[in-house]
């Protein structure tokens, strides 16, 4: 079992507008260094580090197969990686657990939506907040006033990051009665409603329209007054507008990083994406072939 | 996005009343719907002959079992099949409680009983997080075959094939006159036992309900339909499913407990596998995770087959044949609640319920966007 760790003791103010920036906010830096993960002889990450800083949104792409899921897994504690370390809070994250995530400060959607198929969409949010309410098993086995206080304040916690993100007449419905972006409207209200410091989003916009996306991006974005966000997709516009870093995974390595203009022209990334064939030296063709040759054969 | 806020907002409710207030506190309403349950059982007990009178106090420590294994199977989604082992700890501890001469009161034993199956629930919870779907069925049904033997190897503490006989308590002074002031007759010792099993009921059934509608039945219902959201909501679900079986099996052992004294006998006859497959069966019938559901399946438990050995013995069938007419409409009450109600009855009305309240809520916003 991993040591209790302080849980952020900092109350976040549950008014109903976007609030602003907070300038006294702890500023923490996620960090991943020399993550390396083999699945048997698989490398699935070698040597991979990326740097979430603090109320940034930072990017994770590359080709299917890169490994970003798997980075993904790594950094909220589903996958135990074969070396290297993740740092929160200027602490080393040690034999990590996912359930201990929510108590870090971070939270995570899933690719898909994810949602508790028996419960109310209310019911859904207010389980992603379920670690921060301090009673315990006796007062709810014996229904004291003090577990109705605190499922009442959750209630409406949960109530109002619905509202916040436009879904609040989602409140009784269940999930499967739900369209699909409704549904992902409610998961990631499920993972807002932890106030977290680090959000990590695993493909969120798959399966939205094209006004759906544009929407996340804009949430994203208001998003980091608060907290900084890690996000994987695939949808490489929404990347380019809503990131400050990007980090490019190819065959488990880290091929590339930097702004969304530096990765867009980074001849390594284009290879990747587009085959080697499209960009325009002969000799970034080789180069990329023989990278890709040693990861392979390494495998 | 934020500019349809203000509209999708309901209206805030007007400042809810005192009364509304203390309706609204788990505590009260629990307490309310036990008490209604109390007063309810003690009608029926009063007004019913002594034959009826035995069915209650079995339908009593079924319901409290049953309820017991809803919250595991139905809220917690582990499926027991030794639910039935459970209640034999429970009602072995009674039996060798009472077998003195001078034996503690009932709720000091009933507790010894609840805190002794707690105990075996802990120690198979620790393997039942572990396991899933068939494999769980598999160790639990283990589990049940495996504890009555160890009645038979220990043949001096629990006296073998043969069981320990259970001598009720006798009922006290205050009980006699009580029932002689409400009904004006002897209270009987089986009448003292319903009584006793009806008073579990309704402490049982008081935190099962309040349990069930606090964040600790949330978080049951999530490890159940969604391991790693949950996980990653910061539920420990090792240590959630362990809790949902320790509290499952102290249900399992106040029902061993009543069920001793209603039997008298704790043998290992009484606790067989089909004690449990008839639990489960009870639990599924009613619908799983449902407390009324539970009610439901123990009653039509308890009195269907001897309404149909009746019904039967009516039809001028042989004697043999009334008695096989009870398992085969069992048997098919079960198929039939398989292939047209697979929620249960409960579950079924909930379903039906839920579906009424989104078409009305789609025809009253017909042109709200998701």
């Amino acid at each position: 079992m991993t040591p209790p760790i302080e849980p952020d003791p900092q109350p976040s103010p549950s008014g109903g507008e976007p609030r602003p920036h907070d300038p006294g906010r702890p500023a923490s830096r996620y960090l991943a260094q020399g993550v390396t993960v083999r699945f048997g002889g698989l490398v699935a990450l070698d040597d991979v580090s990326l740097a979430v800083e603090p109320g940034q949104v930072h990017g994770v792409i590359g080709p299917n197969g890169a490994g970003k899921t798997t980075l993904f897994n790594v950094c909220c504690g589903f996958v135990k990686p074969n070396a290297g370390s993740l740092t929160w809070d200027e602490r080393e994250l040690n034999n990590l657990h996912a359930h201990d995530l929510a108590g870090l400060g971070i939270a995570r959607t899933l690719q898909g939506v994810g949602l508790f198929p028996g419960m109310s969409a209310l019911e859904n949010v207010m389980t992603g907040a379920g670690v921060r309410s301090t009673s315990g098993f006796v007062s709810a086995a014996f229904g004291l006033p003090r577990a109705r206080r605190d499922e009442q304040a959750l209630q409406e916690r949960a109530m109002q990051t619905l509202s916040d993100l436009g879904a609040a007449h989602l409140a009784p419905r269940y999930p499967g009665m739900l369209p699909y972006p409704d549904q992902k409207k409610v998961a990631l209200a499920r993972a807002l409603v932890s106030e977290p410091r680090l959000l990590l989003l695993d493909e969120p916009a798959a399966g939205l329209s094209e006004g759906e996306m544009d929407e996340l991006g804009d949430l994203v974005q208001q998003l980091t007054s608060r907290m900084s966000v890690l996000i994987v997709e695939h949808h490489m516009d929404l990347v380019m507008r809503i990131c400050d870093q990007i980090t490019v995974l190819d065959f488990g390595q880290v091929i590339a990083r930097g702004t969304p203009a530096e990765v867009r022209d980074d001849p390594k990334v284009i290879a990747a994406y587009l085959g080697a064939e499209v960009s325009a030296g002969e000799e970034i063709d080789t180069a990329v072939l023989e990278s890709h040759g040693t990861t392979t054969k390494g495998a | 996005m934020s500019t349809d806020i203000t509209t999708a907002v309901p209206a805030p409710p007007a400042g809810p009343s005192a009364m509304q207030r203390l309706l609204g506190l788990n505590l009260v309403r629990s307490l309310l719907v036990s008490l209604g349950v109390l007063v309810v059982g003690v009608l029926l007990l009063e007004s019913t002959d002594a034959y009826t009178n035995t069915q209650l106090s079995s339908l009593t420590y079924f319901t409290i079992a049953a309820i017991g294994l809803t919250a595991l199977t139905g809220l917690n989604g582990q499926i027991s099949l030794g639910h039935g082992a459970l209640m034999a700890v429970g009602a072995y501890t009674t039996a060798l409680m009472l077998d003195t001469d001078s034996p503690l009161p009932f709720p000091v034993i009933a507790l010894a009983a609840i805190v002794m199956t707690s105990l075996v629930g802990f120690v198979v919870g620790i393997g039942a997080a572990r396991l899933h779907g068939p494999y769980l069925a598999g160790a639990t049904l283990a589990f049940a075959v495996a504890l009555p033997s160890v009645a038979l190897y220990f043949k001096g503490t629990f006296n073998g094939e043969a069981g320990l006989t259970v001598i009720s308590p006798r009922p006290p002074e205050w009980f006699v006159s009580f029932i002689d002031a409400v009904s004006g007759e002897f209270a009987t010792s089986s009448k003292y036992v319903a009584y006793l099993g009806l008073f579990c009921l309704v402490i049982a059934l008081f935190f099962a309900l309040n349990l069930g509608r606090s964040k600790i039945g949330r978080h049951w219902r999530a490890v159940r339909d969604q391991e790693v959201a949950a996980e990653i909501a910061g539920i420990n679900l090792g240590r959630t499913r362990v809790q949902a079986f320790v509290i499952s099996a102290a249900y399992a052992g106040l029902a061993g407990a009543v069920m001793a004294m209603v039997v008298r006998l704790a043998a290992p006859t009484v606790f067989t596998l089909v004690l449990s497959l008839s639990l489960l069966t009870a639990v599924v019938i009613g619908g799983l995770g449902s407390i009324t559901g539970a009610f439901i399946g123990s009653a039509v438990l308890v009195f269907l087959p001897p309404l149909v050995t009746d019904l039967s013995t009516d039809a001028k069938l042989s004697d043999t044949q009334a008695a096989q007419m009870s398992p085969l409409i069992y048997g098919i009450v079960l198929v039939l609640v398989m292939l047209l109600a697979p929620g249960g009855v409960m579950g079924t009305l909930s379903m039906a319920w839920r579906r009424r309240r989104a078409r009305r809520q789609l025809t009253a916003t017909p042109t709200k966007k998701g």
